[in-house]
């Protein structure tokens, strides 16, 4: 019982934390339609072009929106103190990441998910072509957040990890992007994509029962320092 | 009132200690025997291999002299994912009985099976000229190799930015075991991508009729690397060890020893 | 016996900080942890709390490693480290409720009264900082911040207190209220582990003193 008292309470402190820096939740989303457009401007505006580039680049931009909004999900609870007292609790440590992760997912790639459709039309996908890539980043950001989370847990500790974090992480996202974005391909040739989104719903099961482990882990790890 | 801290420690705390301490040390000295019969059996299977390879294995009907670069680049290949097997295994050794030994084991694995990668991908490209007429394709092993590579930089990376020592390598192994759990599903995604993309490609290897005469040599080869893996990996294990129990009383001992 | 500390040994870098440092803690003790600065005293207490592992020796609660306890060692102690452990972008209350959330309930040491069992404003009032729960910590000045922190004493019913310079920032009253709570939480048969850099105002033989010099 207290411990999903222990949960929900820190989700909600999350949301809460989250919702009192709530311009900073748009930085990701600036980030993802940014990295969207910079691909038309440096290929050329046609749209044949365009369409069959559009999976690839909405999944690297989320790629790269996940990397750039995890960074932040373990810093200020490192230097707060907050994180120490976390791993100090008799709670259970990968259950409580769990909750952190989550609430990190709702407020950064939820968002992202809303304002995909948007850049999807823009790339000239077509409407079932579109459900599939909302279903797709779907399953897949999680994943990418949870993946994410490992590599952050890791690094929190060092000053300037930026470059490290996306050396850790971003092989790692490779699955995702491959099932991803074709996904997307597939269903925009009209084909079935049920196979896909297996894949990811099954990456995403793994996710969720094995990267909270690895992430306590590395978190009682660098506590420790 | 006042306490001071040294305790005199009673003899099962002294045979506790002496089972720790005597770990590194009998592996310095067990590992120092070892070495020179590896060495000998390294040379052995190198120049065998070798003068099989290039000398006596018949040419390709196809590739002509040019398919002999596989008696570098297969071993390479094979190697670079088994040294990321050691380093996993040695990984969850390391995190679950805390073994300081499995901690060195693991990060000495790192550059090792970085190097041996890196081969594999230059020896691939130098043989795709040939087969391919280009250096690069994005055919699926060269792919999964690549995204490997980046997967032991990331550990090397990893390990250099941790100032602690001990903590670095439980983070270490602990990418590790992620990434051991990960490069399976990897190497499918990305097969799967290449079938997708390229249609039916021509991969290395999709013919087992590979001839008797070139195969032996191959087996020597892969032998001959591994034992070398397992002599770079024995030195690298040593230095670490030596590094990091510089203040002990035994590396003092040691150095002592070799002075005189 | 309550802690027992058996040849621990601590090295960093190839400097040995302490090595077969023993000492044990019946309940009813404070330990203070002495030594100049980069003597081991934070890297002592987070091997205590098992936040850090010993590069040998053990750490015993109850005659069994603290490892074998697990989370339920984790129960028995509160930990306040060098920073406060609580949010900017919570309010004081906030803090508070987090801090009980995740203390979860603590086993073995009931509450000996009413007052030792308060609700949060009941702690923030006790703390000095009545009126102030519906701020922003942000807003506070480092005192302020400290005592926010120590509330966490109030708020668990721990054996144990593990204290990282626990009166940093504290002003006069702040020391003097942090060292009733102490007497007290020793009176009620409480421990307690901290290093400082002041002098405690406590006295008797239930004070032990550990001097790391490295």
């Amino acid at each position: 019982m207290q411990e999903t008292n222990a949960f929900t309470t820190l989700l909600k402190r999350d949301f809460m934390v989250a919702f009192r820096h709530r311009n900073e939740i748009f930085n990701p989303l600036l980030f993802f339609s940014l990295v969207t457009l910079l691909f038309p401007l440096g290929i050329g505006p046609s749209p044949t072009l365009l369409q069959t580039i559009a999976p690839g680049i909405l999944w690297v931009a989320a790629l790269l929106a996940a990397l750039l909004a995890a960074d932040n999900l373990f810093r200020t609870d490192y230097e707060d103190g907050t994180l120490e007292q976390l791993v100090l609790s008799p709670q259970p440590l990968p259950l409580m990441v769990t909750a952190k992760v989550l609430a990190h997912w709702l407020v950064s790639a939820v968002p992202l998910l809303l304002l995909a459709p948007v850049l999807a039309v823009s790339f000239g996908l077509d409407a079932h072509a579109i459900g599939v890539a909302e279903l797709t980043l779907l399953l897949g950001t999680p994943v990418l957040s949870f993946v994410g989370a490992i590599g952050v847990a890791l690094t929190v500790s060092l000053k300037r990890s930026g470059m490290l974090l996306a050396l850790l992480v971003l092989p790692l996202y490779v699955p995702v992007l491959i099932f991803g974005s074709n996904a997307i391909d597939t269903a925009a040739a009209g084909l079935p994509v049920s196979g896909q989104l297996y894949l990811l719903a099954a990456l995403l099961v793994l996710a969720v029962t094995l990267a909270p482990v690895a992430i306590a882990a590395a978190l009682r790890m660098s506590v420790s320092q | 009132m006042i306490k001071t801290e040294a305790a005199p420690s009673n003899s099962g705390l002294f045979k506790l200690w002496y089972h720790r301490m005597a770990s590194p040390v009998w592996f310095y000295r067990i590992s120092g025997k070892l070495l020179p019969w590896l060495w000998a059996l390294f040379a052995v299977l190198l120049v065998t291999g070798l003068y099989g390879g290039l000398v006596t294995a018949p040419a390709d009907y196809q590739q002509g002299d040019s398919f002999r670069i596989i008696y570098v680049h297969v071993p390479a290949a094979w190697l670079s994912m088994f040294v990321y097997m050691v380093m996993a295994v040695s990984g969850a050794i390391a995190l679950i009985w805390r073994i300081k030994l499995a901690e060195m084991v693991l990060v000495s694995c790192a550059p090792i099976g970085a190097s041996f990668t890196f081969i594999a991908l230059v020896t691939g490209s130098l043989w795709g000229k040939p087969m391919w007429g280009t250096w690069w394709v994005w055919d699926a092993r060269m792919t999964s190799e690549l995204i490997l590579l980046f997967l032991y930089l990331g550990v090397i990376g990893l390990y250099s930015a941790i100032e602690d020592k001990r903590m670095a390598s439980r983070a270490v192994a602990i990418l590790a075991l992620v990434g051991i759990v990960n490069i399976p599903i990897i190497h499918y995604s990305v097969e799967w991508w290449n079938t997708l993309h390229q249609g039916a490609t021509v991969t290395k290897f999709d013919k087992p009729s590979i001839h008797i005469d070139m195969l032996i040599p191959l087996l020597l080869m892969a032998g001959a690397f591994k034992v070398f893996f397992a002599i770079s990996l024995l030195l690298r294990t040593r230095n670490e060890l030596l590094e990091r129990e510089l203040p002990r009383k035994w590396v003092k001992q040691l150095v002592e020893e070799n002075d005189g | 016996m309550l802690l027992e500390v058996v040849g621990l040994h601590c090295t960093r870098g190839y400097r040995a900080l302490f090595s077969e440092l023993a000492f044990t803690l019946e309940a009813g003790q404070l330990l203070l942890v002495e030594g100049h600065n980069g003597s081991g005293k934070t890297t002592l207490l987070k091997m205590l709390a098992g936040l850090r592992e010993a590069d040998d020796g053990q750490v015993l609660w109850d005659k069994q490693p603290i490892q074998a306890w697990g989370a339920e060692y984790r129960q028995q102690f509160v930990w306040l480290g060098h920073s406060n452990g609580i949010k900017d972008d919570l309010t004081a209350l906030e803090n508070l409720h987090m801090m009980q959330a995740l203390g979860g309930e603590q086993a073995g040491f009931p509450c000996r009264d009413a007052k030792s069992c308060v609700s949060t404003s009941t702690v923030l009032e006790r703390m000095g900082l009545a009126g102030n729960g519906h701020r922003f910590p942000r807003h506070f000045s480092a005192g302020m911040k400290r005592r926010l922190a120590l509330s966490r004493l109030l708020l668990s019913s721990a054996r144990l207190w593990i204290l990282d310079e626990p009166q940093a920032a504290l002003d006069r009253a702040g020391i003097q209220m942090f060292e009733s709570m102490l007497s007290e939480h020793l009176q009620r048969g409480g421990s307690a582990i901290m290093t400082s850099h002041h002098e405690v105002g406590l006295r008797g033989p239930h004070i032990q003193r550990l001097v790391l010099a490295a």
